[in-house]
């Protein structure tokens, strides 16, 4: 384990704030809270929908990196089956 | 919603300590952060634990290099709500998180850390960072005269 768990107990990923790659191809940013049988939930979360977004993904990503996360919705559970991969923001590769 | 002040002291404390100006008024905000020239290094102080494992600890080892911003300034969010909200419309280009660092210069943001560049990571590797931003944004003059 390499990083820090703020509150004993939980995941490692608690608190940090992730990529969630959805098999749909939505892509999902915000802190991660936990896994839970509905789906992953995730707080402060920006949503981009490749269908009306302005920008790529990985422009959408590179501008959340310099930026900040702007908060589309405040609680979110992200179905399992829906969850294709989860990445730290600070190491998620967009290109790939 | 803010915590009790007295679990929230010993947080404003840690930052103050290090001659980081605590900024708890809106106007307070505007006198410290107006229009002027030099290095400013604004932190947001947070409850939260990456403000407590690493971030104030990360602020509290950059402090220690020679070059660093002329003035120091904390506000601190989910607290002070007024206050933090005016130091963020200093940089409201940047999404709000806590904790955070912004580091100005002449008015102008240079350089943003935001909570994504916190988390999970440990005060020494934090606070690397904040130098070397320090060294290319802060002259040794800005240094000497906060000394």
């Amino acid at each position: 384990m390499s990083g820090q768990v703020f509150h004993p107990g939980h995941e490692e990923l608690h608190g940090v704030t992730v990529v969630v790659e959805g098999a749909s191809g939505y892509t999902w940013v915000g802190r991660y809270h936990e896994r839970t049988d509905r789906g992953v939930v995730l707080h402060d979360v920006a949503v981009h929908d490749p269908a009306t977004a302005s920008h790529p993904r990985q422009a959408w990503i590179a501008r959340l990196l310099k930026f900040g996360v702007r908060v589309d919705a405040k609680h979110l559970v992200i179905p399992t089956p829906e969850t294709l991969r989860i990445t730290r923001l600070t190491e998620f590769d967009a290109g790939s | 919603m803010p915590y009790a002040e007295m679990m929230v002291k010993p947080m404003r404390e840690e930052v103050s300590r290090l001659g980081v100006t605590e900024l708890r008024t809106v106007a307070e905000v505007d006198a410290a952060l107006g229009p002027g020239e030099g290095t400013v290094l604004v932190f947001v102080n947070s409850v939260c634990g990456c403000a407590a494992g690493a971030a104030r600890p990360a602020l509290a080892l950059a402090l220690q290099h020679t070059v660093k911003p002329q003035h120091l300034y904390t506000v601190f969010a989910g607290q002070d709500l007024d206050a933090a909200a005016r130091a963020r419309s200093y940089f409201a280009d940047y999404q709000p998180s806590s904790p955070s660092v912004a580091l100005v210069r002449d008015g102008e943001v240079v350089h943003f850390v935001h909570r994504h560049m916190i988390e999970g990571r440990g005060p020494q590797a934090i606070a690397a960072d904040l130098v070397a931003v320090f060294d290319k944004h802060c002259s040794p003059q800005g240094a000497a005269r906060n000394e």
